[in-house]
């Protein structure tokens, strides 16, 4: 055991001591939350919408003023007809509309009960949900000002239509994205350089030829690499929640447990493709054109993959990322626990037995 | 339960792709208990293939081998035990520091610098004073001794040493070779494998390789002493053109360049006044002819010309 410490303690040494590596390791997830929130924000801020209101009353005008507050929104204009609506979504010219039914107030005071409709241009499907999902909080939030009074609870149902994509296809969320990106480049591509890199200096060959087990040999390299990786971890969670103001719904516990479980998968490859590669490059082109092309295209980060081929679609499910990246926006956006994703835990569960199986398998005793 | 021998050897082969290029072709030897043995051969014969394989890094593809008794196949992990191993290349992490590799070597062997500070004391004691300096950035001389101090850390009972003195300077090499001879004295076996002739003369026993194959095992003593002919040095102011008049001297049996003369040997006696005068002829001057001892490298040059 005193072994197996002393040589993790050697491997962060090696990891402190490589300043690029180091500022790659924390810079980029920090780096790239940073240019995906950026780009994001810039978006869903002051966002362009038309508002219909048939009823003009009490209530109708609250909401809008609320609305209009808001620095997700700006009104456009009001105008009076739906056709005028269709129009202005078909010139591109707002992202939202909503209209308020005649009586708004009426309905919702003697009935308890309101609809309002809300209208988005769901061709840029991660948008439209942002923005529904803002005004269905704005609602929300009149209707809690209101409660305090009332005897039986009112509610508005907003009524949500996603228009030109209506399923919303493939919305991405980009945290769980980069999370998955993120763990897979350090994990695999750090494990398997640091591991190659003892086969090009003949260290590997010292040893081997000594009592230490090659299998501690190469737990003890991935023990730093899960550390840093969990820090990566919560690096982005920390940004994604005070930086891009997009909250954890879900347990913080059950996040980390997957990003372990995914994390072992990742170091699993790494050392798969350390076993099998011999030169520092190797490892790295591997680790880039084999993995990382594959986490970007086949996750659903970002290409929706109900949109691919069949044959496509099935390999997609061989990546690990995919589960990944479903688990992650289950538990971040909406809010689940464990029994809504134990069967995708399950999936990446059994990749990473037998990826790690077979690396451990492969590793050589020997030198050839 | 080891036998008598430190490493013994038998008919040990290795072949490399799908080509079967030969790298070691049945090769037998034997070292005895407390012997410092030499590997003497150039580059590419075969040498760091026999290491590897007594070393438990490579499978044999023929034969059997034994390491302190035990089968480098079959009991692979009792040889990771005992032996020390310096591989060819410098194995030493550049970004730690002297004092960290020795440490971190002596933990992954289980034991700790004070354990045995005794048998790298000598060595340690001229790398001592930049214990702080990553081992990167330190001088060849001083790498292959802190490499040796790495090896030597869990007092192994069998030193394989692949070419530890290639690519250091003279001096390093006179000491590095100094320290071989202490530690031969601690009873310690030692097999080390070299390029150069040089270091042949001071081990106990040599083998001397080619392509494969040990052309001659004995003393380095015993091999000058083989050497059947006399052998003459012989200096002139142009060397080429010494060298091809003397190959086309009928009596000479031999000739070639060794440093700043030719080492030449005669089917008959030398007739010294005959040889200069011919050589005269052929535009010579400033000749100078003298006996000469046969050197280990003199040996070897015979060995493959047969």
């Amino acid at each position: 055991m005193e072994q197996f410490i002393n040589f993790v303690k050697k491997e962060f040494a090696h990891v402190w001591r490589d300043k690029k590596t180091l500022l790659i390791l924390f810079g980029m997830p920090v780096i790239q939350i940073l240019i995906f929130g950026f780009a994001l924000t810039n978006e869903v801020k002051n966002s362009e919408i038309i508002v219909l209101d048939q009823a003009k009353d009490q209530a109708s005008q609250q909401i809008i003023g609320r609305i209009a507050a808001s620095r997700y929104f700006h009104i456009q204009s009001s105008v009076m007809n739906k056709e005028k609506i269709e129009e202005a979504f078909k010139q591109g010219k707002i992202k939202m509309a909503i209209v308020f039914p005649a009586g708004f107030n009426e309905t919702l005071l003697h009935q308890g009960k309101a609809q309002i409709q809300i209208l988005a241009d769901a061709s840029d499907p991660n948008t439209a949900s942002m923005l529904t999902n803002y005004v269905s909080s704005i609602i929300q939030d009149y209707l809690n000002s209101i409660d305090k009074t009332a005897v039986i609870p009112y509610s508005i149902v907003p009524e949500v239509r996603m228009l030109y994509n209506p399923q919303l296809k493939g919305a991405p969320n980009f945290v769980p994205g980069v999370m998955a990106l993120v763990l897979m480049l350090v994990c695999v591509m750090m494990t398997a350089i640091s591991i190659v890199k003892e086969k090009e200096t003949g260290t590997m060959e010292v040893l081997l030829v000594s009592p230490f087990s090659p299998l501690l040999v190469i737990l003890s390299k991935a023990v730093p690499y899960l550390i840093l990786s969990l820090i990566n971890v919560a690096s982005i969670l920390l940004l994604s929640i005070y930086v891009l103001d997009l909250p954890v719904n879900g347990s913080i516990v059950l996040l980390f447990a997957e990003s372990t479980l995914f994390i072992i998968t990742c170091l699993s490859l790494g050392i798969f493709i350390s076993v099998k590669t011999d030169s520092q490059q190797m490892a790295m082109l591997i680790s880039l054109m084999g993995m990382f092309l594959p986490t970007v295209l086949f996750s659903g980060f970002m290409f929706p993959i109900e949109n691919m081929p069949y044959p496509l679609q099935l390999i997609s499910n061989l990546v690990p990322a995919k589960w990944f990246y479903i688990i992650v926006k289950s538990i971040m956006i909406k809010g689940v626990g464990f029994s809504a994703i134990w069967k995708e835990t399950l999936i990446l569960g059994s990749i990473t037995v037998v990826l790690l199986a077979v690396s451990l398998k492969s590793f050589k005793i020997r030198l050839a | 339960m080891s036998g008598p021998f430190a490493i013994e050897v038998n008919q040990l082969r290795k072949t490399y792709g799908k080509e079967q290029l030969v790298a070691v072709d049945d090769v037998s030897f034997h070292v005895n208990k407390g012997e410092l043995f030499g590997l003497i051969g150039p580059d590419g014969a075969g040498k760091t293939s026999i290491f590897r394989m007594l070393s438990t890094l490579l499978l044999p593809e023929k034969g059997t081998a034994t390491v302190d008794g035990y089968d480098v196949v079959a009991d692979y992990k009792q040889i990771r035990e005992t032996i020390g191993y310096m591989p060819g290349k410098f194995s030493l992490y550049p970004d730690l520091t002297i004092e960290e590799n020795l440490r971190f070597f002596a933990t992954v062997f289980g034991t700790t610098i004070a354990q045995n500070y005794h048998l790298i004391e000598d060595i340690y004691v001229q790398i001592e004073p930049f214990k702080n300096r990553r081992a990167g950035k330190l001088s060849g001389g001083m790498k292959q001794k802190l490499a040796l101090c790495c090896a030597l850390i869990h007092k192994p009972t069998v030193l394989f040493l692949d070419e530890p003195t290639t690519g250091v300077d003279p001096v390093s090499r006179k000491e590095f070779w100094e320290m071989l001879k202490r530690l031969k004295e601690q009873n310690i076996t030692i097999l080390v494998s070299t390029p150069y002739m040089d270091e042949a003369a001071l081990c106990d026993r040599i083998a001397l390789i080619q392509n494969g194959k040990i052309l001659s095992i004995n003393t380095p003593q015993n091999m000058i002493e083989q050497y059947p002919e006399r052998l003459f040095a012989i200096k002139a102011d142009q060397m080429y053109k010494l060298i091809k008049a003397l190959r086309e001297y009928p009596e000479v049996m031999d000739c070639y360049a060794f440093g700043e003369y030719a080492h030449v040997s005669f089917k008959g006696a030398l007739q010294e006044i005959k040889l200069k005068a011919y050589l005269e002829t052929k535009g010579l001057v400033q000749i100078e002819i003298k006996p000469a001892a046969p050197t280990i490298e003199d040996y070897f040059i015979k060995l493959l010309k047969n």
